[in-house]
């Protein structure tokens, strides 16, 4: 896996920053190929994509309470992700490939009225 | 038949049957009474501000719609302040900067200066379990009383069809038929209390948020540090997977809650509105339940208010002391009974 890093920016609000050092802006590069099963060597490589970079925030960025960011896999229920300021629901949720230069936005709608 | 002259304007034939009033009105009176149902020109309207996203969303879009269609409303923040510190204090600050970008004038009514308790005392008393229901309601009284002071017509809040959903849900899950009936309308008046309504039933929380993602609003978002009201965590929780699985879950709820019709019977059974006894506040009994809290608290039996067991305890002790502190006795909505003293801009 020689293949050079992708730098994004990935951002945290609507409380969830404070699960992340209650920054929320983050500068964040990650390999730009990883193994299709999560620290798993052993398996088939992949491009990069949000699916590796959810897991790679949690044990790299995520300071405390994980059950607060992700469940089953995937970030809980009540997250919003967005991927260059649209819905990640259009680009393929955890699937979307990850690019140089891109933003990824955590929002969290469970807090507060 | 012969024709009928509307009920409203005494003048015109009527053309329809109003099925929510049963008057028969003709086409012009209709559509007025039809166009502002919600809202006329000229109302006074206090909108529920805590700094959080659905309240500052609701406000932005309510100054909004009022300037883009001349509603002709006079819109004002009225803000509770519970007295949480590192809380309450921060949010407000959100509130604060709120009514200067949407040029607002803003009320805060402090539950300290009404009931003479801030939250932080009320946890220090009675510790972390029941508090949220002195919050709750201590919050709404304060509300209705806020909005009198203001002299408004009408009290808006943010509640999302995800709160909403989450309401019918507890109410099912505690039995409690009263509520389950009344908290899927959009707007609700009892004699004495002032308009209220909740105009985001239909807005999922998801839609706020990007709406105030994309607008660049300035809310607030830290969970109150005293929230253990694990019940409602729960349901809210338990809503989020069911929405995950079919997003239509939150509607269905609801409307499963509007579909529910109480019997008459069953309604018969149910207390019948009065006022307080010692603050004037509508209640279902003698006292209203802040008193009950109040008096709790005052005496340190603060169960009385909760449980049927601390109730009768408090009887047992004998009557109210004459220099009990109680809470100013509630002037009912009406014009012209606005002495307002709002927050320096
Ligand atoms: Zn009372």
């Amino acid at each position: 896996m020689s293949e050079s890093n992708v730098s994004l920016k990935v951002e945290f609000s609507g409380g969830l920053e404070l699960l992340f050092s209650n920054q929320r802006s983050h500068k964040v590069a990650v390999p730009g190929t990883v193994p299709t099963k999560y620290n798993d060597p052993s398996s088939p490589s992949k491009p990069a994509d949000i699916a590796f970079l959810i897991h790679y925030l949690r044990d790299n960025l995520l300071k405390e309470r994980v059950e607060l960011f992700m469940e089953n896999d995937t970030v809980r229920p009540g997250i919003l992700v967005l991927v260059n300021d649209t819905d990640w629901e259009l680009e393929g949720e955890g699937q979307y490939v990850l690019k140089e230069g891109d933003e990824i936005v955590f929002i969290s709608t469970l807090h507060g009225g | 038949m012969p024709p009928r002259t509307c009920a409203l304007c005494s003048t015109n034939r009527a053309m329809l049957k109003r099925p929510k009033t049963g008057q028969q009105i003709c086409r012009e009176c209709f559509f007025y009474v039809f166009e502002t149902e919600l809202f006329k020109p000229g109302d006074r309207v206090a909108i529920g501000a805590s700094g959080g996203k659905d309240s500052t969303v609701l406000a932005y879009v309510m100054k909004t719609l009022n300037e883009r269609y001349n509603y002709g409303l006079e819109l004002f923040l009225l803000s509770i302040d519970e007295g949480i510190t590192g809380y309450r204090d921060d949010s407000l600050e959100t509130v604060k900067r709120n009514q200067q970008q949407y040029s607002m004038p803003l009320k805060i009514l402090s539950y300290d200066e009404l009931y003479g308790w801030t939250m932080d005392a009320i946890v220090s008393q009675v510790g972390r379990k029941n508090n949220c229901t002195f919050c709750g309601v201590f919050r709404r009284q304060a509300l209705d009383r806020g909005a009198s002071m203001l002299g408004v017509d009408h009290i808006v809040t943010g509640h999302n069809a995800d709160d909403i959903a989450e309401t019918v849900l507890m109410n099912i899950m505690r039995g409690d038929i009263a509520r389950l009936g009344r908290c899927t309308s959009i707007c609700t008046q009892g004699e004495d209390t002032i308009k209220r309504s909740k105009p985001f039933k239909y807005a999922y929380e998801k839609e706020i948020v990007m709406y105030a993602y994309f607008k660049k609003l300035d809310y607030f978002s830290t969970e109150c540090i005293y929230s253990p009201d694990a019940y409602r965590g729960h349901a809210r929780v338990f809503l989020k997977d069911l929405e995950a699985a079919r997003p239509s879950a939150i509607i269905d709820i609801i409307h499963s809650g509007e579909a529910f019709e109480i019997r008459e019977e069953v309604k018969a059974t149910q207390k019948v509105q009065q006022t307080c006894k010692r603050c004037g506040y509508m209640s279902s009994n003698d006292l209203c339940k802040a008193c009950t809290l109040l008096e709790g608290l005052e005496r340190g039996m603060a169960q009385a208010g909760i449980t049927d067991r601390g109730r009768k305890k408090l009887e047992s002790e004998g009557p109210a002391p004459e220099n009990l502190r109680t809470i100013p006795f509630y002037q009912p909505p009406s014009a012209g009974n606005a002495a307002i003293l709002l927050e320096a801009p």
